[in-house]
């Protein structure tokens, strides 16, 4: 395996605009494998964009962008990605348990079944697997999304303010489910305004803002503070106010 | 962006006049060399602005065809442009087409409207390509519009031959209103063909003109929009 | 891409209050045009009468298969998953096409009662018609549906953007659907069955190669 494999994503001057809006600009990034990064930034930064560009949803219009080691973005690439947004992806119409198995065949699972079914205990959904998503509770459409997103097994997994709309036990219950993917040795990059659960999964943290990687750094654990992470915190929000303070002047 | 520059040149200091001077030619041709038809008379004339204004017209729309193709192909915002410039100047010509056929068809045939085959295939053309100037002005701001634009262009062109086919058979299962004396293609007289071949070469000369006129005005219109952005990002 | 069309059929008909709504819009329009033309004047005019019916009914429920993945934003769900953008298309078109003809064979059901139209001394030459200008019909409409979805003038430019396109299958499917009527066989329809099956291979391929082109942003 050749040394650029290394690297789940690997981004050169990468930039992106919808018609004459400028939306990234020269973002250059690099996340090893196994890694979890967690994007900062105010709102229309370029975070959600940054995101669905790794995601294969969106081409860039400059620059460069390699998955796993290839830049032919291909069905097989896609197959190693998993996204959670604020929409959950799923069809409303369909019950739980039919999105996840159409999701599971649409991947090419074996018992694609079995596999739903069993995903829907792990997220805690078996209860409701047989009622339809409309009448499900965000949090529950938000389980569901995790689960559709970690069903194929993915080795990047890419998340989009995966906590908004989430009351603190489901959104613990994500907490736990991300914790365990990274453990698996997948890829975690996150995209949240959630300072503290950002935080709390991330290796690396960095700041968008305006289109542009204003500041980046690791993110110490076991430190000051209830949860270890006083330092990174203190870090972040100052690089934070430093790195938006022009805009409030 | 290269074949532009070396393009540049004679496009501005060449074409127009070269246009101007065979469109002037062409006219004398037309009023003064060519003779009267035996069977119609002085209306026959029109049929030189007829015919070269529907090649026009097919031009423009393979133009725009294969640059869609392009852009599709390799995303460069030139090959947008002229497909724009391609179907703008490709509808002028249609609906010259559609203007000078009625006026010819009237003392002819006896009526303005008739569905002739070639007729109803330019209208039905007209109004394809009209569905692309409108989809491109109510989505202006749509970043994703200059690819459905070169979608429904490439869709466009591959619908002419059944268009052609099927208007034709169609003609051909009713019985037609009026019959029509075969006026066109009746080229008696060897000074009618080279009044032809000098109107061709005129229009060929304007529609070039007017592509590279299009193309210019919205690559200069893109480039003013950069610099525009530019400065409030500076301004910022 | 047997899944994307086992789901949007699953998907049909947990829906299928808009199936219904299909049919009976296709019974109004029928209603219409017979009262616009009388009874006998419709019959004259029954071919032309169920295909212009077919098309404008035809265009809404396209329109709606796109409107259900967009909820949600199910669509890019679709999207991220592994399958070939042209099998997306294929399969939205084939899970089209049944829901179209399943509405076509009421359709027919209808303007035999209403209009009393015989049944053709041929009615499988019929069925090879109708099947034919369908699936000519259903890959240009989703080609072109899953273009106007993203627009903000989507109704209206459904219909202007596929209209013109469709003038060969309108004038290939009424003429042969015409003849056949009028008891005649497959191969009197020959001239028109050969430009609806060129339409329907060269969009078809044509709605493959360029839906991928219409789902990137």
């Amino acid at each position: 395996m050749t040394a650029a494999c290394d690297f789940a994503v690997e981004a050169d001057g990468l930039s992106k605009s919808f018609g004459r809006t400028p939306v990234l600009r020269d973002v250059t990034l690099r996340v090893v494998r196994g890694e979890a990064l967690t994007i900062f930034g105010p709102n229309g930064a370029g975070k959600s964009t940054l995101l669905r560009l790794c995601a294969t949803l969106t081409r860039p219009t400059g620059g460069c962008l390699r998955l796993f080691g290839s830049d032919a973005i291909g069905p097989e690439v896609r197959r190693r990605i998993g996204v959670v947004s604020h929409q959950s992806f799923c069809y409303p119409d369909l019950t739980a348990r039919e999105n996840l198995t159409f999701f599971a065949r649409a991947y090419g699972a074996a018992a694609p079944e079995a596999e739903a079914v069993s995903w829907l205990a792990r997220v805690g959904l078996a209860d409701v697997a047989h009622r339809p998503l409309r009448v499900l509770s965000r949090g529950m459409e938000q389980r569901l999304a995790l689960a559709r997103a970690l069903l194929p097994t993915p080795d990047l997994v890419l998340l989009d303010e995966p906590w908004s709309g989430l009351d603190a036990t489901a959104a613990d219950v994500l907490t736990v489910l991300l914790a365990t993917a990274k453990c698996e040795g997948r890829t975690v990059i996150t995209v949240t305004h959630d300072l503290d659960r950002g935080l709390a999964i991330a290796d690396r943290a960095c700041i968008l803002h305006r289109g542009q990687i204003a500041w980046e750094g690791a993110v110490q654990h076991g430190g000051d503070g209830p949860d270890g992470l006083g330092g990174a915190r203190a870090a972040l929000n100052d690089a934070y106010r430093r790195v938006t303070a022009p805009v409030a002047a | 962006m290269t074949v532009r520059t070396r393009l540049a040149p004679i496009a501005e200091h060449v074409l127009p006049y070269a246009a101007t001077l065979t469109m002037l030619g062409a006219l004398w041709c037309v009023f003064i060399y060519a003779p009267d038809e035996r069977m119609q008379g002085p209306v026959q004339r029109i049929f030189y602005f007829h015919v070269n204004c529907a090649w026009s017209a097919f031009l423009g729309f393979f133009v725009a065809a294969g640059a869609s193709g392009l852009f599709l192909w390799r995303g460069r915002p030139a090959y947008d442009h002229l497909a724009q410039a391609g179907v703008q100047v490709g509808m002028l010509f249609c609906t010259m087409v559609l203007v000078t056929g009625p006026i010819w068809a009237r003392p002819i045939w006896g009526t303005w409207w008739t569905w002739d085959p070639r007729l109803t295939m330019t209208v039905i053309l007209w109004t394809i390509f009209a569905v692309y100037l409108l989809l491109r002005a109510t989505a202006h701001d749509d970043p994703e519009i200059a690819r459905y634009g070169a979608v429904l262009a490439l869709v466009g062109v591959l619908d002419i031959p059944l268009i052609m086919v099927s208007v034709r058979l169609w003609r051909g299962m009713h019985p037609s209103v009026i019959s029509a004396p075969e006026g066109k293609g009746g080229l008696e007289d060897p000074r009618m063909i080279t009044t032809l071949l000098v109107t061709l070469a005129a229009f060929l000369l304007l529609v070039a003109w007017l592509l590279w006129r299009r193309y210019e005005t919205l690559r200069l219109h893109d480039e003013i929009h950069n610099i525009e952005d530019r400065f409030t990002e500076v301004a910022a | 891409m047997w899944t994307i069309l086992r789901k949007d059929l699953l998907l049909e008909f947990r829906t299928r209050e808009a199936l219904s709504a299909l049919v009976v819009l296709m019974l109004l329009v029928l209603l219409t045009f017979t009262f616009a033309f009388d009874p006998a004047g419709a019959r004259e005019a029954a071919p032309a009468v169920l295909w212009v019916t077919f098309i404008f009914a035809g265009l809404l429920s396209v329109q709606r298969t796109f409107l259900l993945e967009r909820e949600n934003g199910s669509w890019y769900g679709l999207l991220l998953t592994p399958i070939d953008r042209g099998a997306i298309f294929v399969a939205k078109m084939l899970g089209n096409l049944i829901v179209l003809a399943l509405a076509q064979c009421v359709l027919l059901l209808l303007l035999m009662l209403f209009l009393q139209v015989p049944l053709p001394a041929a009615p499988g030459s019929l069925l090879i018609v109708n099947v034919l200008g369908l699936v000519g019909f259903s890959a240009l409409a989703t080609l072109f549906a899953a273009l106007s979805v993203r627009l903000r003038a989507r109704e209206m430019l459904l219909p202007l953007l596929v209209l013109p396109l469709l003038v060969p299958l309108v004038i290939c499917a009424v003429e042969a659907t015409r003849i056949v009527l009028a008891g005649g066989d497959l191969a009197s329809t020959g001239p028109w069955l050969r430009v609806l099956v060129t339409f329907d291979v060269i969009f078809t391929v044509a709605g493959w190669m360029l839906f991928e082109q219409l789902v990137q942003e």
